[in-house]
């Protein structure tokens, strides 16, 4: 089964060498639509195959010998509960957004599908590494092509959209690789015999423990390139930018696959390994989540183009996932990682619906539009489904992960006040005002504008490649269950073993650290209730 | 046997040294420059074939102590090589199309090869200096190469002002840490007390020197303007080999003869390895010029260079020894790709305006290009990428945190600029079209050649890293 993982990993990349071969640019086509369609038929075995209760919580892991020789970095590849929806989610976006660009990227059209597939090889990646280093070489790679298809294929101020992205997240992640090399070597002496060593398996163990002081440096440092990654408010300015600026399919993979990278590392990285710093900051960062559910939705509301509109709400969205990650239970995180699903599904089928009306109209204004549901049925039907499950209307997949959520950091320890749970819940309201308020102006009322009079419905290609959508949306909604099990067990045993392995780097590390630490943790209290 | 030991030792300076006199010979019988070229061409690469044999030599000595092969020494001489061979390929092709492919030309390039083979095997000062001397004097003949064109000739006497002034600097050093030490001995040196005004005068100057040829700031004025006014394939063997020769010279000499550890000298170098990556790098955005941009971000590397030299552990030498080699690869590439469009005189290709649409209209060209600037970048899955990782990992793990951060601040700046050839090139239309003529087989061959090894390295590093972790660097740190 590793052979398939690996496969499934490259073979979008293999699929570029046909491209680039190939001179015909329908054949180029096909044989991209024929290998991301490949890509995510050999993945379903992995997801099958997988066996949810089984205590290895890692499957299908391949194992490299060592890549640098010296250091112990290897090519560690597998799928456990965190990663292993995510990856699905990417080998399903794949087809889908080869078929949506199949008549609205005209030039470079050779270009266009090769960034596309290196992007999903690099996606892929990063969800399946369980190396730290390979990690962070997927997560960087997958900058390249993002860059080339905001700029080459993206609209009026792509330029300063694209070099604001690109920037942005490099300092992220440069700072991030700072840390995680300091981190290597730390572990390295620790549990690896002095090698320098970034294994997930062995920095998130219980046995490598990191001194407090050290450990809330390096959790900063990941931290942020995360947060400019989910974005995470007030880290988000980029991605409105980027999402309005790109071509719709680059909108779809930035929404469903890219920005989902910053919220997997945050708890791929940060829970595992710096159990104390997660727990500890655990409030600041659900102020930032809860202030941009808020903020991200009151923008929205006065956006007066669509796709803007979709960008900022996917700022509120993504402030549940982070909220239900720092909330620290098993219900809230259970709820983040559906919801990175949903949002996926959701806003891609958003940004693949405003991407329609834009092929038709070439406009995004919602002043342009009024009454298209009386002209295009099906389309009305489409967005009505998308934005219902934007929303989190009960029985569509929205739903399960934002009350997961909200349910989870109601009751989670370490946010420590309902406040959290009750404010972000009216972000669920302001969702329903925004997304509605839209959906009237441009669906409903009479037709104003000559131009909409005249405009055709969805036709067979356009439906083929919403239906599937639609359908994991109802899917996700009736039986959530069915998503949740693959997370549950690893999701229980990486929140036990980080709060032994909390407390045991609290007694380890307590006596030497320095005077700032032990305030940052209150350490002096603990020390006297152990002592009494 | 020591006759035997020392011929053994010089071989590879030797077949360069007697195709550079072929040349001379040739020129003078024949007058057929593509003689001369493939003469080049052919013993730099018998040199690079003997010295790849070496590689896995233990560091022997040789001449009485003044000159070491094997082991360390023959990986800079293999990276030396590599940057004259490759900037000798794509020489021919350029330089036939601005009128200057002559004999001369491959007969200094060789020449300035020896120098600098000369250098990086060399265990005493006074074989630095011949060697440096050598080399230096042919390139500012080499730069001044376009006689008619008056930045040529600016780049020229400014490049051998400036480069006369700073040997001078570096033959004073050496004098007074002979006069404080007794020796010109790398070994001798590190083996004596160092102490008193004499000796550390003498170490301060020998460092402008090296910093000077090295272009690290505050010493670095002549490069934009040298490798602006050379010839463009000229240009990329200047920033190249001859900076990577004198960075391993570099190297050994801190690591054999002054001995990095000591606080001063590594305090000096942090703080020079600071001012040349903030500099280098932020100068580079405001560039208008390809030429120049790249001059400045080959200040920059210069300073990523530094970092590795600062951990001062075998660790770091060999980082630096790997980002050399990097380097060498991607700016050969970077410069060979720029020298292309020079060649079509329509339009200033060194103009980034210029650049636009060019993306599209010679895609093969530009991707390369894109491909050796994200490398440069440092961004994975290319051999860059691996260089910085391994200087910025040899500082974190000496505990140089600061330094690493502010050398990854300072490479994120980089990308600004890199990326802002691929806006032109990509994002942006041409105005008018300008017909390229094909470049001939061997230039594509070797800016393929060279962007395989760009992408073979960065994804597969396992093979060299383990050359260079088979160094032996115990002699030179045991003295810590």
């Amino acid at each position: 089964m590793d052979t398939l993982l690996n496969l499934t990993i490259f073979l979008p990349i293999l699929g570029l060498l046909g491209v680039l071969v190939v001179r015909n640019e329908n054949l180029v086509k096909w044989i991209s639509l024929v290998v991301t369609t490949a890509t995510f038929i050999i993945s379903l075995p992995l997801m099958l195959n997988f066996n949810s209760a089984s205590s290895e919580t890692a499957q299908f892991v391949f194992e490299s010998g060592s890549w640098l020789p010296g250091l112990d970095v290897k090519y560690i590849v597998g799928l456990d509960g965190l990663s292993l929806l995510l990856f699905m989610l990417t080998t399903f976006i794949g087809p889908i957004v080869v078929i949506s660009a199949w008549h609205s990227v005209e030039k470079h059209v050779t270009g266009f599908y090769a960034m596309l597939l290196i992007l999903e090889t690099a996606s892929l990646g990063v969800f399946a590494s369980l190396d730290l280093f390979m990690f962070y070489i997927f997560f960087e790679l997958s900058l390249i092509p993002m860059y080339f298809l905001i700029g080459i294929w993206g609209g009026k101020g792509r330029i300063e959209a694209t070099l604001k992205f690109f920037i942005y997240t490099l300092v992220g992640s440069l700072i991030m690789l700072v840390a995680l090399i300091y981190l290597g070597y730390d572990a390295g002496n620790v549990v690896n015999g002095g090698v320098f060593t970034t294994d997930w398996r062995l920095l998130s163990s219980s046995a490598y423990m990191i001194d407090l002081g050290v450990q809330t440096y390096l959790f900063f440092a990941f931290a942020l390139a995360f947060c400019i990654k989910v974005p995470l408010f007030p880290f988000h300015t980029w991605l409105p930018y980027a999402h309005t600026e790109a071509p719709t399919a680059g909108s779809v993979v930035l929404a469903a696959i890219m920005l989902k990278m910053g919220t997997y590392g945050l708890l791929r990285v940060l829970l595992p390994i710096f159990p104390n710093a997660t727990y500890e900051f655990a409030p600041y960062f659900g102020v930032l989540a809860v202030i941009g559910i808020i903020y991200g939705a009151l923008v929205a509301m006065v956006q007066k183009d669509v796709k803007k509109l979709v960008a900022y709400s996917s700022v509120s969205h993504l402030g549940f996932v982070v909220l239900g990650v720092f909330a620290l239970n098993t219900v809230a995180i259970q709820g983040a990682i559906l919801q990175m699903v949903n949002h996926g599904l959701s806003t891609g089928a958003l940004f693949l619906i405003v991407g329609m009306i834009y092929d038709r109209r070439h406009t995004r204004m919602i002043s342009d539009f009024g009454g298209i549901s009386s002209v295009m049925p099906v389309f009305a039907v489409m967005f009505m489904i998308a934005t219902m499950a934007s929303i989190g209307l009960p029985g569509l997949n929205g739903f399960v992960g934002e009350f997961l959520i909200l349910n989870g950091s109601f009751q989670s320890e370490a946010l420590n006040s309902s406040w959290f749970t009750i404010i972000s819940t009216s972000g669920v309201i302001l969702a329903a005002v925004y997304m509605l308020w839209m959906f009237r102006r441009v669906m409903f009322g009479s037709v104003v504008h000559e131009a909409n009079k005249s405009l055709v419905d969805l036709n067979a290609r356009e439906i083929g490649l919403l239906v599937p959508l639609m359908l994991a949306m109802f899917w996700i909604g009736f039986y959530p269950s069915a998503f949740t099990k693959y997370s549950e067990k690893q999701v229980n045993v990486l929140l036990q073993e980080s709060i032994i392995k909390k407390e045991k780097t609290v007694q380890v590390f307590s006596a030497q650290s320095t005077d700032w630490v032990k305030n940052v943790y209150e350490l002096s209290e603990n020390l006297e209730v152990s002592e009494k | 046997m020591n006759l035997l030991n020392d011929l053994q030792a010089f071989i590879p300076a030797t077949i360069v040294a007697i195709g550079g006199l072929l040349i001379l010979l040739a020129e003078a019988l024949a007058n057929k420059t593509s003689i001369s070229y493939w003469v080049a061409v052919t013993s730099v690469a018998a040199a690079l074939i003997k010295v790849m044999f070496e590689l896995t030599l233990p560091a022997t000595e040789a001449f009485g102590g003044m000159y070491i092969f094997g082991g360390a020494n023959a990986f800079g001489a293999m990276v030396v090589l590599i940057g004259t061979l490759f900037s000798l390929l794509l020489s021919k092709d350029f330089l036939a199309a601005i009128g200057y492919d002559k004999g001369e030309v491959y007969a200094l390039i060789l020449f300035a090869t020896l120098g600098m083979l000369t250098m990086v095997g060399a265990n005493d000062m006074i074989t630095v200096f011949i060697g440096l001397e050598t080399m230096s004097i042919c390139l500012y003949v080499l730069a001044g190469l376009v006689r008619e064109n008056k930045q040529s000739n600016e780049a020229a006497l400014k490049y051998f002002l400036l480069g006369a002034f700073s040997t001078g600097f570096l033959l004073y050093g050496i004098a007074l840490i002979y006069g404080a030490t007794g020796s010109t001995n790398f070994d001798v040196i590190g083996s004596s007390t160092k102490e008193g005004f004499v000796f550390w005068g003498g170490v301060s100057l020998l460092l402008v020197g090296f910093f000077f040829k090295i272009s690290a700031v505050p010493f670095h004025m002549w490069t934009p303007d040298v490798y602006q006014g050379a010839p463009t394939t000229i240009t990329a063997y200047m920033a190249t080999a001859s900076k990577s020769a004198t960075f391993v010279t570099l190297i050994f000499v801190l690591a054999n003869a002054l001995n990095i550890e000591m606080v001063q000298i590594k305090e000096a170098i942090f703080w020079v390895a600071v001012a040349t990556m903030v500099l280098g790098n932020v100068i580079a955005i405001v560039q208008d010029n390809v030429k120049r941009m790249l001059a400045y971000s080959s200040i920059a590397h210069a300073g990523y260079a530094l970092v590795g030299i600062i951990a001062g552990t075998a660790e770091g030498y060999n980082a630096v020894l790997f980002y050399l080699f990097a380097y060498t690869l991607m700016n050969v590439g970077a410069f060979g790709v720029i020298a292309f469009y020079e060649k079509h005189k329509e339009k200033d290709f060194t103009n980034i305006e210029n650049l636009a649409g060019i993306g599209f209209s010679q895609p093969v060209m530009a991707a390369l290009l894109s491909m050796f600037l994200f490398s440069l970048a440092g961004i994975p899955p290319f051999v860059g990428f691996i260089g910085k990782y391994k200087v910025f990992a040899a500082a974190i793990n000496q505990g140089e945190i600061t330094l690493a951060i502010i050398g990854v601040l300072a490479s994120a700046a980089s990308a600004y600029y890199y990326l802002r050839v691929m806006v032109y090139m990509y994002f942006k239309q041409s105005k008018d079209t300008v017909s390229f003529t094909n470049p001939a087989f061997i230039y594509q061959f070797a800016l393929i050649l060279l962007l395989l090894f760009t992408v073979y390295f960065g994804v597969m590093p396992t093979e060299l890293s383990k050359i260079l972790e088979g160094f032996d660097w115990s002699s030179a740190l045991s003295m810590n």
